[in-house]
């Protein structure tokens, strides 16, 4: 799973694996989800001085000068490892949005900070009406006084109960559903008029309703012109798609490796299991699955900044999350009885599949996506 | 193999005076408590919340549908069964106690004493008994045969030792029916004998076990020096192997849930009707209303059949196992539509939505997911998809392997 990868990525990806298996067993994991943040703070900080935050931003802004890859590669051990945490809130989502937004003094403002693991970002982009799309925003902000005012409502926004800064896409004109007219505003989190209500997601992440009530703001907390916001928007969510589905594979090749070892120890009928052929055989479809995923994740971390980013991105969200689903019910259905268990977990990769193919656009969105662009009419076959 | 009509096609005035006679005692009856969880695909639902709609259709002599009149049943036909658990589940009511009325009760009835008929048939009935169902072990799973929890003979008296797991419900439960080894001497099958234990006896401690959705139905039960009267013995000593198949054969037959899935079905369209979609709603959508037409006939095909074999009683044998296989495969297929109908609200796994007033979730928010992880067990348990598999191939299809 290494291939391509160059030596610093591979070291990089060895010490994250090493990090992860040493402080992050799955009891102490589990104790982790149970606290208020939902994560473990002690091992944050150890991913903040391996680098993780900074991995992907550039040197200018605090970073380590990596990118896509290095997402990549995080996001397949947190997978594997079931980390929880604002990662993909704070540095995938939140931060990415700062650093391809057009505000220099933002990005100087806090991207080191997220860099440094001292600063946390979110991004709030769902609401209530919009279900999958990202261009339907009834979330306004309009010119008041020489002041903004930002007011609507936004939901399962992930990280945003940890969030210093919330990054909130609104509508500065146009109808509910126009492409155009769409900015992102940095709201922070403690600005007069923000409420949070705070709610867990099936994989024990902390997502929020953020409730924003005539919040003020002023110019230089729009981040982009409004012919630009939803850009920035569906190029961010894209990397998080990338990221996510590297997470489900991560999370597959674990489910798959733990199944395959207990069904080699598992006696019934005095005998392995694994040596009934159903289920060699059933075990074997999940390995094709893992393979044909992680190339599938390759491929879309490949072309987030390409002209083929939109097809490969929303190809890898189908398939990686058809196959992440798949190979968790199996491997739940495949541990018998102690698969229904909280202390096993086989259970918990279920959740974390179902709470990625529910996140960023399920599977008849991106079809919808990929069978209306013009790229799917005709051939491309590369 | 098959039977060659669809029996129970022509509807008789009859019949469709009892399904009316049923609705009507349902809107009357149910306490608006027991109708909301039900609603919520039984969040939360509990044995205490079975035993008190025991009490309640007992009082209308209704709790135990397949029991004869002799034994305090309505004596009904089977189409009369049939359409009973029809509009219970359509109607937002819980299921009779699957253990007490369909599992344990016909089994006393085919098998147990005059004595035992007397101590336990009106508190099955009345929802008194609560039972839990002591079959799996560590090492006997899928290999039920293998058990080794032990009773041994002392007197008139079974001492038990070792344990059991899995055991849904073992914390409420007052009254086990499990399967010990009373010898080790011959073939697995034989040696196994069925005893109702008092879970109040000294010697019983019950154990949960967390489901990984959080649920707090499965146990493990320890038994030290755990003394049974042998007049809690049913049938007779080692020959427990075909009382507890029997038994499971009858836990197999109604657990393709058709009932309960049509119900749900009808759920996941009130949801998508509810769900905003660009400029409508979900169920206007033709990717997904497609699925639920997909899913609908893929549980009509479970529902015909069904009827097909349940009213050609003499041909029941192993071909029931495809009813439980294709049953619980569209159940999970129901309810992840419920999850996916949420959208983005689908990953929630909200606590407590009362204080949310000000900015409500999805109804279903609050359930749908945790449902739909819990039923992963239906293929699991009552006979895994595999074992049935194995048992369709060996008995119906007679391949040796
Ligand atoms: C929620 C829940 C509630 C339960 N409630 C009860 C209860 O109240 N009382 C009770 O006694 N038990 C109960 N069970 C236990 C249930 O009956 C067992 O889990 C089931 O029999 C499988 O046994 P196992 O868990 O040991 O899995 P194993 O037997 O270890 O099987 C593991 C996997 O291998 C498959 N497999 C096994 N053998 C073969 C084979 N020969 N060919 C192909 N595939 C095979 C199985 O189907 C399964 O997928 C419950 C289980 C669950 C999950």
């Amino acid at each position: 799973m290494t291939e391509g990868l160059t030596d610093d990525q591979k070291t990089f990806a060895d010490s994250l694996d090493r990090l992860l298996t040493d402080t992050l067993p799955f009891a102490r994991r589990q104790a982790a989800v149970a606290t208020p943040g939902g994560f473990d703070e002690d091992v944050w900080r150890q991913l903040v001085e391996l680098g993780c935050m900074a991995a992907a931003f550039p040197e200018e802004h605090g970073g380590l000068g990596g990118g896509p890859e290095e997402l990549m590669i995080i996001g397949e051990k947190f997978g594997r490892h079931l980390v929880t945490g604002p990662f993909l809130a704070s540095v995938v989502l939140g931060g990415h949005a700062v650093l391809f937004a057009d505000s220099d003094a933002w990005k100087a403002r806090v991207l080191p900070g997220v860099a440094g693991g001292t600063k946390k970002l979110a991004l709030a982009w769902v609401e209530r009406q919009a279900r999958h799309d990202l261009h339907d925003v009834a979330t306004s902000v309009r010119a008041a006084n020489g002041r903004w005012v930002l007011s609507g409502r936004k939901d399962v926004v992930p990280g945003g109960a940890q969030a210093d800064v919330i990054v909130v896409s609104a509508r500065a004109s146009g109808d509910r559903r126009d492409r155009d007219g769409i900015v992102l505003v940095a709201v922070p989190a403690d600005a007069p008029g923000v409420v949070r209500l705070d709610e867990r997601a099936h994989d024990g992440n902390r997502v929020s309703t953020i409730l924003l009530d005539g919040v003020e703001v002023d110019e230089t907390q729009l981040l982009t012109t409004p012919d630009r916001g939803l850009a920035v928007l569906e190029r961010v969510i894209d990397h998080a798609i990338a990221y996510v589905c590297a997470d489900a594979a991560g999370s597959m090749w674990q489910v798959f490796e733990t199944t395959l070892e207990y069904l080699k120890t598992r006696q019934q009928f005095d005998r392995t299991l694994g040596s009934f052929q159903a289920l060699q055989h059933r075990l074997v479809d999940l390995y094709i699955d893992c393979e044909l995923s992680w190339s599938m994740v390759l491929d879309a971390t490949q072309a987030l900044d390409t002209p083929q980013r939109r097809h490969a991105v929303s190809s890898a969200k189908v398939a990686v999350g058809e196959s992440a689903r798949r190979v968790a019910e199996e491997g739940v259905q495949l541990h018998g009885g102690i698969g229904m268990t909280m202390d096993v977990p086989v259970g918990h990769h279920l959740k974390r599949a179902v709470v990625m193919n529910a996140s960023f656009g399920d599977a008849d969105h991106h079809l919808g996506l990929l069978a209306s662009s013009p790229v799917s009419r005709e051939s491309n076959h590369v | 193999m098959c039977a060659f009509y669809l029996p129970g096609g022509g509807v008789s005035e009859d019949i469709e005076q009892f399904r009316e006679e049923v609705r009507v005692f349902i809107r009357e009856a149910l306490p608006d408590d027991l109708r909301r969880k039900v609603r919520r695909e039984h969040a939360g639902f509990t044995p205490a919340d079975t035993s008190r709609w025991m009490r309640i259709l007992h009082e209308r002599g209704w709790s135990c549908p397949s029991w004869p009149v002799e034994h305090g049943g309505p004596g009904w036909s089977f189409e009369q069964q049939y359409v009973f658990e029809r509009e219970l589940a359509l109607n937002d009511a819980p299921h009779v106690s699957v253990f007490s009325a369909g599992m344990v009760g016909p089994a006393l009835i085919e098998f147990g004493t005059e004595d035992q008929k007397e101590r336990f048939l009106p508190g099955l009935a009345n929802g008194d008994i609560i039972l839990c169902q002591g079959y799996s072990e560590p090492d006997a799973g899928s290999d039920l045969a293998s058990l080794k929890c032990r009773a041994d003979r002392d007197g008139d008296d079974y001492v038990i030792n070792g344990s059991k797991i899995w055991t849904s419900d073992a914390t409420w439960a007052n009254w086990m029916f499990g399967l010990f080894r009373t010898d080790s001497s011959g073939r697995k099958q034989h040696g196994i004998t069925l005893l109702l234990v008092d879970m109040a006896t000294p010697g019983i401690s019950v154990h949960p076990i967390p489901t990984f959705e959080g649920g707090e139905e499965l146990n493990q039960v320890f038994f030290e020096n755990v003394r049974v009267p042998g007049a809690n013995r049913l049938g007779p000593e080692h020959e427990g192997w075909s009382i507890g198949k029997y038994i499971l054969s009858l836990e197999r037959f109604g657990s393709a849930e058709v009932s309960r899935t049509m119900a749900m079905l009808d759920r996941v369209r009130e949801i998508a009707a509810r769900e905003p979609l660009r400029d409508g709603y979900l169920i206007d959508d033709a990717d997904f209303s497609k699925k639920l037409v997909r899913a609908g006939i893929a549980l009509r095909q479970v529902e015909l059949t069904e009827r097909r074999l349940l009213f050609a009683a003499d041909d029941l044998g192993a071909e029931a196992s495809l009813l439980k296989i294709k049953g619980t495969e569209v159940q999970q297929q129901v309810i992840s539509l419920m999850v996916e109908a949420l959208g983005p609200y689908g990953q929630l796994d909200p606590e407590d939505m009362s204080a949310r007033d000000n900015a409500p979730l999805p109804d279903a928010a609050h359930h749908a997911g945790k449902v739909c992880f819990n039923l992963r067990k239906s293929t699991i348990w009552g006979g895994s998809s595999e074992v049935l598999r194995n048992i369709i191939a060996r008995s119906v299809l007679e391949l040796r392997s």
